[in-house]
């Protein structure tokens, strides 16, 4: 008798965790498909009164309305633009942005290094440093096109700039901060001066410097474009003033979409960099309490 | 294993020695004065002190972390500049690679020490193996209890073989019955037939429990400037029950000797406290 019952029970338990497995994945499916069909909601809601208002009330030519960006869109894509394939515009400003973005990040996250470890070094940069960033960077676009020319060149030396300075004060901070128990052990473990700096060090820094990196493209992006803005022959920038000089809104509204997808895309990519290199970490609490 | 320059010297000396810091206020403290100190080899050396007492800093003046402002530190008969050959020091707190696996950060000092990979990690598993970690070779630090980090820390230290190790409370933050288990864990790795083997030990700690159970001896340190007040010998036979010396007649007489001396430089500390916090 005895033993029967309590294996009943036992078995009344398991069945009782996997049901409530089961009902919590459930909830969870409802919830998600209930943010979901709220979101569609919301942007059909915002568009739909946005193209109503635009058809009756307001003056389309000023606000322009989603059916003409879309009409504008497919256009661009299916016989050009007026600066020629709406391909090579993409191309030649994501060339910009990743050119620019390459080369600053190496030398924000090299100079964040060095500085983040040399005191002397860091307390001479400092007041330079800080005039530096305080300079409304944007304006350098028009002096880079000056310097370089109306060809690749000036764009890459504004995203540059614009990376720089991003990438820079999050690996001289990340340098800064590293656990000196750490150091102190490499050091007795019979690392050199070199071997802590990228064994600990850079390691140390890494998470710091990939948190930069996604605002950094997006900086890069935006450099690049502005350098279009103040004198191209080619960009989506280029494509966007040209929309401004013929009072073309839905273009203006086109070109703002692309590069947003662009920059979606980007951040996506390195999301998946980041969990490759950050694979040591600790899952976020977050995603465990939800479940 | 390096060689020993004076096989019959003490390993650890510390002569005269005081160490001053720089206060954030511009002021200076004085962590240890006029400290002396020998270490035979393969002696097992625990220190209490009150807590804030500059224990911590005896070690890092032995370790070549820190120069000595006066007197001098020898390890091997030989005055320390840098850090000497053949030290192996312990942190409180962790100092475990979070982005290392198990194998990988044990294998960090001899991959410092110029092995090629594959002969540290052979090494290294070697050890994972002794301290008990075998099976967990691929986890990462955040994986693992404080207790196995501990093993992982402990691991790192020996692959390393040193002559000298240097403990700073290494098993405080674990709780009560994982501390006395690492506590027999390493006594057995320094008397068992380690590598370990005959290193002279010098373990800080605040717990005169754990000193009394660990040490060949134990010295009582005065409340800061920390120097030594007294030392005294444990006449209690290894290998050792971390568990069960506990309850035996003969250690809770050292215990009380011990005590008494203590007593007096906690109370001092104590009544500092209270003068800081009125």
């Amino acid at each position: 008798m005895l033993p029967d019952t309590s294996e009943r029970e036992v078995v009344g338990a398991d069945d009782g965790q996997a049901r409530a497995i089961a009902q919590s994945r459930a909830a969870r499916r409802r919830r998600l498909a209930g943010i979901n069909v709220v979101r569609v909601l919301l942007v059909v809601a915002v568009l739909g009164s946005w193209e109503l208002a635009a058809t009756h009330w307001i003056d389309p030519f000023y606000y322009s309305k989603p059916s003409a960006i879309w009409g504008r869109l497919v256009d661009w894509f299916t016989t050009g633009t007026s600066q020629g394939s709406i391909w090579t515009q993409i191309a030649v400003t994501l060339e910009e942005a990743l050119i620019g973005f390459a080369l600053g990040s190496v030398g924000g996250v090299v100079l964040g290094i060095v500085l983040g470890r040399s005191r002397f070094l860091s307390d001479v940069c400092a007041p330079f440093i800080k005039a530096a960033n305080a300079i409304p960077r944007i304006i350098l676009a028009s002096l880079f096109v000056i310097w370089f020319g109306l060809g690749m060149s000036s764009k890459v030396a504004t995203a540059f700039v614009l990376v720089f300075f991003a990438v820079f004060f999050n690996a001289f901070q990340g340098a800064r901060e590293v656990d000196r128990n750490l150091v102190n052990n490499a050091r007795i473990l019979g690392a050199s001066r070199m071997q802590v700096l990228t064994t600990i060090v850079v390691p140390s820094a890494t998470s710091w410097i990939l948190a930069s990196l996604h605002s950094a493209f997006g900086f890069a992006i935006i450099g690049a474009v502005v350098g279009e803005y103040s004198g191209a022959d080619k960009g989506l920038g280029l494509l966007i003033n040209h929309a401004q000089g013929t009072f073309d809104s839905a273009g203006i509204y086109a070109g703002m979409i692309i590069i947003t997808v662009i920059a979606l895309l980007a951040e996506w990519l390195l999301t998946l960099l980041e969990r490759r290199l950050l694979r040591w970490r600790p899952p976020a609490s977050s995603l465990e309490a939800q479940i | 294993m390096p060689t020993q320059a004076t096989p019959d010297g003490p390993a650890i000396e510390l002569r005269g020695a005081t160490k001053r810091f720089r206060s954030s206020s511009g002021g200076v403290h004085t962590a240890i004065r006029d400290l002396d100190l020998t270490v035979k080899s393969g002696e097992f050396v625990a220190v209490v002190g009150p807590t804030g007492c500059g224990k911590s800093t005896t070690l890092s003046l032995v370790s070549g972390l820190e120069p000595a402002s006066e007197g001098q530190a020898l390890v091997h008969g030989r005055p320390v500049v840098g850090i000497p050959e053949g030290v192996g020091y312990m942190f409180q707190n962790d100092a475990v690679l979070p982005w290392r696996s198990v194998l990988d950060n044990v294998a960090t000092g001899p991959r410092y020490r110029g092995l090629t990979k594959r002969a540290a990690r052979e090494k290294a598993r070697d050890w994972v193996e002794r301290v008990g970690l075998g099976g967990f070779e691929s986890y990462y630090p955040h994986q693992l209890s404080g207790g196995m980090r501990k093993r992982v820390a402990l691991a790192q230290t020996l692959v390393g073989e040193p002559s000298i190790l240097l403990m700073d409370e290494p098993f405080s933050a674990l709780d009560v019955q994982t501390r006395s288990l690492m506590q027999d864990e390493l006594l057995r790795l320094w008397s068992g037939t380690g590598t370990a083997r005959g290193a002279a030990v010098v373990f800080v700690t605040h717990d005169l429990e754990e000193a009394v159970v660990l040490g060949d001896r134990v010295v009582v340190m005065t409340a800061g400037p920390a120097t030594v007040k007294a030392s005294f010998d444990v006449p209690l036979e290894r290998p050792r029950d971390a568990e069960e010396i506990r309850l035996t007649p003969e250690f809770l007489d050292i215990y009380r000797e011990v005590w008494e001396s203590l007593r007096g430089e906690v109370q001092i500390t104590r009544e500092r406290g209270a003068g800081n916090a009125a």
